[in-house]
């Protein structure tokens, strides 16, 4: 059997967002970038994602939010995460996030904070060096 | 975790195992062999349930609506949804969860997204190797949703124990009904969007076609598929074809077919296991001689074709 790896990555939107145009562009830079993208859809609670990343085996979470409930819900989604020992899946965010709130997120957990304006090159290389694999 | 130890969480129903267990199956990981080994003997109680149709028809809400009737009458379900690779790239934006959110915080159910990764018969490789994490897990039906299809992707069926085919109206007439393919391989039609015009005239098609049919080559003709109206966004005949599902269970292992069936796709399984290793061996092999690029070189040449140059391949051996 040859090996065949591949980058997995779920991306949610956590919270109330009306609207998800900002990560379906981040999804189809993933996928153009040769990773595998699950997507599920919005309003989606810390548990679901949690157990969504657990059930696909992700390498990677990102979450996306546009609500300003980022301080209430990514410490529930890291706890989450903790509790059924996912503690080596990375988490990725971004949306509208304003940055005197990115110090206390990247102190329970999140890798990197994208605001508006973000080159989704940087994020690819950024998953690509955090997971240490240069393929795909 | 060691295969020994994934193994155990995966009969233990251990679901973070489970999830594993399918990873180190799909791609193909040191100790995928041995751990489908020892998982193997433990499968084959699970009903496997094939889902497929064109993009669109319905498969995942329907899949979603299935999950809670089968959870309603008390059985647990695994469900793998098979979404599209890139060709040019090669990610993939598995999305079917998006419809079954239903499901989510369920721990009677669990759903596994998978990309084709180049197959082209509606699954990937390794769902089969999937759905034996999950039958060895302990969960009682397993459905298969493939990608959307055309007419020509009927790999499922001998995946699956039964076999559903969506079909939508408003996609053509009644030629297409008589065509060879996918319509062949159903063993319960779904007519989804069965509120939309021209739902009962496709209906009446796919009576017209089974009127015609004679039994299948190769199986019993004690059961005729059962043709169901479905909309599955409500939800509406989800009951219905819970039931033809169920009573196509009862077809299989109170007749000969369980055993026609499981011989059958066997066989099926064996082969592409055999073609699998033995490509990769093979290919390997003619490479570290450095015989590989030489023929490739040829065969652009037009100095050799290809089947001569195979010929040479198989004669050097792995």
């Amino acid at each position: 059997m040859t090996e065949e790896l591949k980058i997995r990555v779920l991306v949610a939107k956590p919270g109330l967002d009306g609207h998800d145009r900002g990560v379906k562009v981040v999804a189809r830079s993933l996928r153009d970038a040769g990773m595998e993208v699950i997507y599920t859809g919005l309003r989606q609670t810390p548990e679901m994602i949690a157990e969504a990343a657990l059930q696909e085996d992700v390498d990677i979470v990102g979450l996306s939010i546009l609500s300003g409930a980022h301080m209430v819900l990514f410490p529930r989604i890291m706890e989450q995460l903790r509790q059924r020992d996912l503690d080596d899946v990375l988490v990725f965010a971004g949306g509208i996030i304003p940055d005197e709130d990115v110090p206390r997120l990247k102190e329970i957990g999140i890798q990197n904070v994208y605001g508006p304006g973000t080159d989704t090159r940087d994020i690819v290389a950024d998953i690509r060096r955090a997971l240490g694999r240069a393929g795909t | 975790m060691t295969v020994k130890e994934l193994a155990a969480g995966v009969l233990a129903g251990d679901r973070r195992a489970m999830a594993r267990a399918i990873s180190t199956v799909e791609n193909r990981r040191p100790g995928a062999r041995d751990l489908l080994a020892t998982l193997y003997p433990h499968t084959g109680r699970a009903q496997v349930v094939g889902v497929t149709g064109s993009a669109g028809s319905g498969k995942s809400t329907l899949v979603n609506r299935l999950a809670l009737e089968l959870r309603r009458r008390g059985h647990t379900v695994g469900i793998v949804a098979v979404d599209p690779t890139s060709p040019f790239s090669g990610g993939a934006i598995l999305g079917d969860r998006i419809r079954m959110r239903d499901l989510a915080g369920d721990p009677g159910i669990f759903i596994r997204s998978m990309a084709t990764r180049g197959a082209l018969g509606g699954l990937s490789a390794a769902t089969a190797d999937a759905v034996v994490v999950l039958d060895a897990a302990g969960l009682d039906r397993v459905i298969i949703e493939t990608v959307g299809i055309g007419q020509d992707e009927v790999d499922v069926a001998r995946a699956a124990h039964t076999t559903l085919v969506l079909q939508v109206p408003g996609l053509g007439d009644d030629v297409q009904a008589l065509k060879a393919g996918v319509l062949e391989i159903a063993d319960v039609f779904v007519v989804n969007k069965a509120d939309c015009d021209g739902a009962d005239q496709l209906a009446a098609q796919l009576q017209i076609m089974l009127n015609l049919n004679g039994p299948r080559a190769g199986f019993g003709d004690g059961w005729r598929p059962p043709i169901v109206p479905t909309v599955a966004t409500r939800g509406d005949g989800v009951p219905a074809l819970v039931d033809a599902i169920v009573a196509h269970w009862a077809y299989l292992r109170d007749s000969d077919q369980m055993r026609v069936q499981a011989r059958a796709h066997a066989e099926r399984l064996l082969t592409e296991a055999l073609a699998r290793e033995a490509t990769a061996r093979l290919l390997q092999a003619a490479r570290d001689r450095g015989q590989w690029e030489s023929l490739v070189k040829q065969v652009a040449a037009r100095q050799v074709d290809p089947y001569t140059a195979v010929s040479r391949v198989l004669a050097a051996g792995p």
